[in-house]
């Protein structure tokens, strides 16, 4: 039985399926990111999951009871969880208050809630500015104090709806580097919601992708971003190189894709004739100025066709008789003199490559 | 500009003698005005918190009449609570026309909508975000609604203050169920619409500026007591 199931979880609003019949599973001491673009309903799904609003369809169970069942099964479930908002939240009252404010409403008694925020604002680096009033801080310092207030409670579930996303660089490096510390240090069970995949996958065992209301891909990082299942995750996850093909052969699960009159060797079950897409990754392909011999299966000869530099790395796109985008260093680059009309090979080995069904 | 001038001697000389008569009008002002104010934030702030936090059909209406009422003028509160306490009125058995206490329930009602409405609008101020984090916190719909109040509580403060300020210089209704009886219930707005109508300004001023200094002084403690929120 899972720690936290959604079944057929649906959510409509003004006449716009936000969640379309979601089925998660978390297990207890599991950290699940719920990644996905702007939109995608990852927040519809928290708020469900905290029961800040009712579904229109299905059912959410923690330890396999039904929490719709009544209120207060409600509010003794809610109790077990906390839940940091992407907006920083905070009550107009000092940092300490708005730390104590869960603890307050859980009946604790004064002398426990001193020891309690006081404690939590050391972990959170807060303490100084405990009798500050919480909206005198900056956006990162006032995430901070949210969380605080969350871990505050000692939930059993903590989720959190991408935690850093309003936040400046460094501000959004030390709540990632919170959260971290809080995952570490406890057995919380902890559904994210981030737009940004890498975060996710910094953080999460498991991986959920979101897109258009509806789970399209769960498992852990290497499986979603090696091995995605459609065009839509693909490009989530950064395929940047997405070439539609048909397969012309496939001996033992090595195929030959014609793609634009070019052939690519991958490893796939897919079978001759089915229409494929091509997925590679650019870091993925080597860029030579001559025809090198290496085991790779795949040398596409092309010219580059455009060039850009982004601090140490430079992204170009060899014209193969389709685009191919591949990432190489900057000293690289200027080494080899790579720019708009160079002509080159780029070379790809067939494991590199991930291949999906095109619809 | 000398009437003024000399006014704001009189009023100066007034206050600082502690001439009996205009003590005893300030008091009365004040105390009318201050448990008229207390009597309606103990009904508005529940009741505008219940309108707003609760949804029902007419929810809209209801808050439209609210503010429609505002500016109720205040001869219009005196009638109707004259009618209501006078000999034949339906509540003529009590007895307290012409007494401070009916000036007090004038002076509740005529406050109350814009006490409510501001109540209301204050809360609505609130952030939904506010609401979420409590809730998400675990707090109980009771607790929910207390952390929103206390959110409010500037706006609320507000309202507190601009409904004292309706009280104290209304002259309306204090006039019609109050009398103007000196001694007993002569507050400064009616003080000051009689001694202008016998054509003593000076008198008047010194009333008028006594009567600004006094909510002067009501808003310097509830900004005081604001800032200390």
């Amino acid at each position: 039985m899972a720690f936290i199931e959604t079944i057929n979880l649906g959510q409509r609003r003004e006449g716009r399926d936000i969640l379309k019949g979601v089925n998660l599973t978390v297990e207890r001491g599991e950290v699940h990111a719920l990644i996905g673009p702007t939109g995608a309903g990852k927040t519809t799904l928290l708020r469900l999951i905290d029961m800040l609003d009712r579904p229109n369809t299905g059912k959410l169970l923690i330890n396999g009871v039904d929490v719709s069942m009544s209120e207060k099964t409600k509010l003794e479930t809610r109790r077990r969880m906390a839940f940091v908002l992407q907006k920083p939240v905070v009550f107009n009252l000092s940092v300490y208050d708005n730390v104590a404010y869960g603890l307050k409403w859980r009946g604790f008694n004064r002398n426990q809630i001193h020891e309690r925020v006081c404690g939590i604002l050391e972990t959170v680096d807060l303490g100084k500015y405990s009798k500050r009033n919480a909206r005198t801080l900056s956006g990162g310092e006032m995430q901070r104090v949210a969380i605080a207030r969350a871990i505050a409670i000692n939930p059993e579930i903590l989720l959190l709806d991408e935690p850093s996303a309003n936040l400046d660089p460094v501000s959004a490096a030390r709540i990632e580097d919170l959260i971290r510390k809080i995952i570490k240090q406890s057995a919380i069970t902890v559904i994210m919601a981030t737009h940004d995949m890498e975060q996710g996958q910094r953080l999460a065992d498991k991986i959920s992708v979101f897109i258009d209301g509806e789970i399209v891909q769960t498992g852990n990082a290497h499986e979603i971003f090696a091995s995605p299942r459609n065009r839509e995750v693909a490009e989530f996850v950064g395929m940047e190189n997405i070439i539609d093909g048909v397969v012309v052969s496939n001996e033992g699960n090595m195929a030959a894709i014609n793609v634009h009159g070019k052939t690519i060797e991958a490893i796939t079950e897919f079978g001759v004739g089915e229409k494929v897409s091509v997925c590679i990754r650019p870091e993925d392909v080597t860029v030579a100025l001559a025809r090198m011999p290496s085991s790779a299966r795949n040398s596409l000869a092309g010219m580059i066709s455009w060039t850009a530099f982004s601090g140490p790395l430079c992204r170009i796109e060899i014209d193969c008789g389709f685009p191919l985008v591949a990432l190489v260093t900057k000293k690289s680059a200027e080494e080899m003199g790579l720019k708009k009309g160079t002509q080159v090979y780029g070379t790809v080995k067939a494991v590199s490559i991930h291949i999906i069904a095109r619809h | 500009m000398e009437e003024i001038w000399n006014g704001l001697v009189k009023a100066l000389q007034l206050i600082f003698t502690f001439d009996p008569e205009v003590m005893q009008v300030a008091w009365l002002s004040i105390r009318v005005a201050v448990t008229s104010v207390l009597i309606a934030s103990i009904i508005c702030l529940p009741l505008g918190s219940l309108i707003h936090f609760n949804n029902f059909r007419g929810k809209r209406v209801l808050i439209s009449i609210i503010q429609t009422f505002y500016s109720v003028p205040t001869v219009t509160v005196g009638l109707f609570v004259f009618i209501l306490f006078s000999n034949k009125g339906p509540l003529g058995g009590l007895d307290i026309l012409f007494t401070p206490t009916v000036m007090v329930i004038g002076q509740v009602i005529l406050v109350l909508p814009i006490l409510t409405g501001l109540t209301i609008t204050g809360l609505n101020g609130v952030d939904k975000t506010i609401t979420d984090t409590a809730r998400s916190l675990g707090a109980s719909n009771w607790q929910t609604a207390t952390a929103i109040i206390r959110e409010a509580r500037f706006a609320v403060t507000a309202a507190v203050i601009l409904a004292f300020g309706r009280a104290i210089s209304e002259v309306g209704l204090a006039l019609m169920v109050g009398g103007n009886i000196r001694g007993f219930t002569r507050v400064l707005t009616t003080a000051i619409s009689l001694e202008t109508s016998k054509g003593d300004i000076e008198l008047s001023l010194a009333l008028g500026i006594i009567l600004i200094f006094i909510a002067l002084v009501v808003n310097i403690v509830m900004n005081r007591i604001q800032q200390r929120q």
